[in-house]
């Protein structure tokens, strides 16, 4: 696992999506109402829209370009559709650092 | 699979077409033979297109798709001319021949056309079918007089239609009063007052004579020696059973194709149904008995079991110009009986409700028909009303009134509610049982219920009132979206009253199901917020659809496209090399000219955004938003020969003064430099067109989904009244309609003449503009906003991986 401070929490406007890249990696990161950072890959499975760009509601953040509601905690596509997004883990130390935890063997599956 | 073939493509055998498909979708292989080249429309509504209230598309009920998705062969145009009972085949009038394993005829029926002499002049037509309606549109146009033989109903529409299309229109009737089969005479007499105002003219008891003219109709004289001329001479004086082919085949035929109970015929696998059929005697004519045999004759070829049809009990409900007719049973008096009379010539209401040992036998309504269905089905139960007969229209005093759930609770569930879709009760309150239908809007989309007149909308609510029950009443109301059942009404009355300026108050007051909200109502609250609390709300970027937080639109991508500000479309060298240089350095991939006379950079990548808007050095041109899009003009007499009007400043100056303005939906303007209307303004949201000395505002119009002309809201003569009127237009659109509504479909919902109402008074547009410009007053351009300040650019950055990583970086061991 390893673990790579993006930023700093202040940086995270409220339930407003952020775009994180790492090499071929792209995430969409929010800060929910409750203070929680979440990341999911940015890349909805329906058809590639950015979640990043989408309006979060109680913890779900819904698709850009046809209205996809997904679940940011477990990436689970909410119904009538279906499907599934990559999650990572992401902690807020006490100095406001924002940590992105990652796998790097779950990448390599990417 | 076995072969059914249906001769007819109208409304009765579609309709049953329809039902067979909901039973069984997979038992046959279905053709359907129709002589008329259009797919099944809805004949009722022709007399709406001679007036010009609908087109033909418009009558449409069942599109070419339709018959490809659900893979029935259609024969459009073509005539069925042979039916080979032996050998179970159908042949065409172009050769086709087509084998069958059940074969049904819904022929309908033929106009009956008196045999007069010279009754094969030009000019001399029914009206039965579309074509009957293009020659008359045509003949409208070359032709002044216009006869009209029958003052049945069919009649009375037509001349309705001639009349609209400015002829000069008689009708002539054999009887001495109008739609004597409908009517009683003091009805009929009403009926007539209120046609003649109408501009109609009647000749009562006549007897038709001779059509006279050359190879063209000139008039028509009368056996009593008087006569009428005539240009057009339209033939309404009844229908016939189409029974010739069926006749020929063999099939037992008498008025019209015999049937039995099942609508089986004496041939074995064939039978009929609709306007062409006779059952126990009775051939039926109005579209609701014909539904009911179609779901008859659906179940028997569907192998489901049914009791049968034994019959309809007939009431005509009409709209004749404007004017609300019911009638139903016997309404004529004898000694035997007894009437309820109400007569109200003020508000021009007639009632007459027969009664014969205390039951109703029959009613007219004319004026008002709110009791018809009510009486209707009084007559059908049988009820006894004696001693208190006078209940059935006025209601018992003091007791138990007669609401609307009691008259669906007497509505057998395979009575027919809309007549022009032949709905059941039965497959409304399936609907809402089964598919989870809460609002007539909803119902009209699974069911297609009200969808066509509307006239049995108050039905659909009764009954979805009756099935959900009175305490689910609250579940019935259609919220603004899936978290709430508070109307957009209710929401935009708590935000005045309670002086909400925000969403989180909004949805925690009105007890939102899910406390953030969702994707539709978050952007709708924050529209209605700033609209009502203009300086007070404070705009929620976190609500804002994607497109509306960048100021830019989104591509499938996910890269972004620049539209910068163009006004009226007039723009220089200078701004033009601007543009350009900046497409070079970004590297845009493609520069675009759009249609609202602007320029469009697609393919931006986003965190270039607020860089490149800084190098334009441009305002937004708010391509992206629920705002005002563009002021498309044409040039205008600043150079060209015909411009009445300066319509390139007069855009420049409306595109000045609006820009940046939040409405519901997207609103586009145009001006035009004259009548010419280069700059089509009659399909904008507002449009402009400058006349000799003055200009005329058209509203509501639409080039998009849905096309619509605009129509003319009013003349003005200076430029400040062009500004004022389209001010005061825009504040009471962004005040009263639902977010995503556009200008077109919320005018059509209020009505034109609510618009026109609310914007004739000079005082109340003074208001109107008044709060307009205190929106305009605190609108900034967003994209200067977001370059002069960070916090707001930084949204448009990236995160990226740091250079050092693994948990030293952090400073700290993680877990």
């Amino acid at each position: 696992m390893e673990q790579y401070i993006v930023g700093q929490i202040s940086e995270f406007p409220e339930r407003r999506g952020k775009i994180f890249k790492m090499g071929e990696l792209e995430l969409a990161m929010f800060k929910l109402s409750d203070g929680t950072i979440k990341a999911v890959e940015n890349s909805c499975p329906h058809k590639q829209g950015k979640l990043s760009e989408g309006i979060v509601c109680d913890g779900h953040v819904y698709c850009p370009l046809h209205d996809w509601k997904i679940n940011l905690t477990n990436g689970v596509v909410q119904e009538p559709d279906e499907g599934c997004v990559k999650t990572f883990e992401v902690t807020v130390e006490s100095n406001g650092d924002v940590v992105l935890h990652i796998d790097a063997s779950r990448l390599m599956v990417s | 699979m076995k072969k059914l073939v249906m001769i007819g493509n109208g409304m009765a055998g579609v309709s049953f077409v329809e039902q067979l498909l909901k039973l069984n979708p997979n038992r046959y292989e279905i053709t359907i033979i129709g002589a008329e080249p259009h797919p099944n429309y809805n004949r009722i509504m022709l007399s709406s297109v001679l007036a010009g209230e609908a087109t033909m598309e418009d009558i449409v009920l069942n599109s070419w798709e339709w018959y490809k998705e659900n893979n029935i062969q259609l024969h459009a145009g073509q005539t069925a001319t042979a039916v080979d009972t032996a050998n179970r085949t159908v042949t065409t009038d172009q050769g086709v021949t087509v084998a069958y394993d059940e074969l049904v005829f819904a022929t309908g029926s033929l106009p009956f056309m008196l045999p007069l002499p010279g009754a094969d002049k030009e000019g001399v037509i029914a009206f039965r079918d579309i074509k009957d309606c293009e020659t008359m549109l045509d003949a409208s146009k070359r032709y002044k007089k216009a006869v009209v033989i029958g003052g049945g109903l069919l009649g009375l529409e037509a001349a309705r239609g001639l009349i609209n299309l400015n002829m000069e229109v008689s009708v002539v009737h054999i009887h001495h009063y109008l739609m004597e089969r409908q009517l009683d005479e003091t009805a009929a007499k009403l009926l007539q007052a209120e046609l003649e105002r109408q501009g109609i003219k009647f000749l009562l008891s006549k007897n038709s004579d001779t059509i006279i003219g050359g190879d063209r109709v000139e008039g028509l004289t009368f056996k009593d020696g008087t006569t009428a001329e005539a240009d057009l001479l339209v033939m309404a004086v009844g229908i016939k059973a189409n029974v010739g082919v069926a006749k020929e085949a063999g099939v037992e035929v008498n008025r019209g194709i015999v049937v039995n109970d099942y609508m089986e015929t004496n041939t074995p696998n064939v039978y009929a149904l609709g306007e062409c059929a006779e059952h126990r005697g009775m051939v039926y004519g109005l579209v609701a008995p014909l539904y009911e045999q179609g779901a008859i004759l659906a179940k028997k070829l569907a192998g489901v079991d049914s009791e049968g049809y034994k019959g309809s009990v007939l009431s005509t409900k009409l709209k004749i110009s404007g004017v609300n007719v019911f009638s139903a049973g016997d309404f004529s008096d004898s000694p035997e009986t007894r009437a309820l009379r109400v007569q109200d010539d003020l508000d021009g209401v007639y009632k007459k409700v027969v009664f014969r040992d205390g039951k109703v036998q029959g009613a007219v309504l004319f004026g008002d028909t709110a009791d018809g269905s009510k009486l209707f089905s009084y007559m059908r139960s049988g009820e006894d009303f004696t001693g208190r007969e006078k209940e059935v229209l006025f209601g018992a005093s003091g007791g138990k009134s007669s609401g609307p759930e009691d008259l669906v609770k007497a509505m057998s569930g395979d009575e027919i509610v809309c007549g022009c879709n032949g709905v059941t009760k039965d497959t409304i309150v399936e609907s809402i049982t089964e598919k989870g239908c809460v609002s007539v809007q909803e119902i009209k989309a699974c069911t297609k219920a009200s969808g066509s007149c509307g006239g049995c909308k108050p039905l659909v609510e009764a009954i979805l009132l009756a099935t959900v029950g009175a305490d689910n009443v609250s579940a019935v109301k259609e919220g603004i979206c899936g978290c709430t059942s508070h109307s957009r009404d209710e929401v935009v009355e708590s935000i005045q009253r309670m002086r909400l300026t925000t969403s989180r108050e909004v949805m925690a007051v009105l007890d939102w199901k899910n406390p953030e909200g969702c994707s539709k109502c978050r952007p709708a609250l924050n529209y209605y917020l700033g609209m009502v609390w203009p300086a007070e709300h404070e705009d929620e970027q976190e609500s804002r659809f994607v497109n509306e937080r960048n100021h830019a639109n989104i591509q499938k991508d996910g890269t972004f496209s620049v539209v910068p500000r163009i006004y009226g479309g007039v723009t220089t060298p200078e701004d033009l090399k601007r543009i350009a240089e900046v497409a070079e350095k970004y590297e845009v991939p493609l520069v675009k000219i759009t249609g609202g006379q602007r320029i469009d950079l697609l393919g931006v990548k986003k965190e270039d955004l607020p860089k490149m808007w800084k190098d334009l050095d441009m305002p937004s041109g708010y391509a992206y938003g629920k705002s005002l899009r563009t002021v498309k003009t044409c040039v205008g007499n600043t150079f060209c020969r015909f411009g009445t009007q300066d319509s390139i400043k007069m855009g420049i100056d409306m595109e000045k003064k609006f820009e940046r303005l939040n409405t519901p939906h997207k609103v586009k303007l145009a001006v035009s430099g004259c009548p010419r209307n280069c700059a089509e303004s009659t399909i904008k949201d507002l449009g402009v067109i400058a006349i000799d000395g003055g200009w005329e505002l058209y509203v509501a119009g639409n080039g998009g989904t849905k096309v619509r002309a605009a129509e003319l809201l009013v003349k003005v003569k200076t430029e400040e009244e062009v500004l004022e009127w389209t001010g005061a237009y825009l504040q009471y659109y962004r005040e009263d309609a639902h977010y995503l509504e556009r200008t077109s479909e919320w005018a059509q919902r209020i009505g034109l003449d609510t618009v026109k109402k609310a914007l004739e008074k000079k005082e109340d547009r003074d208001a109107l503009n008044a709060r307009i410009d205190k929106t305009l007053d605190l609108m900034k351009d967003p994209w200067q906003q977001i370059i002069e300040d960070d916090g707001l650019r930084s949204a448009f950055d990236a995160l990226t991986a740091p250079v050092v990583t693994e948990a030293a970086a952090a400073g700290e061991p993680k877990a």
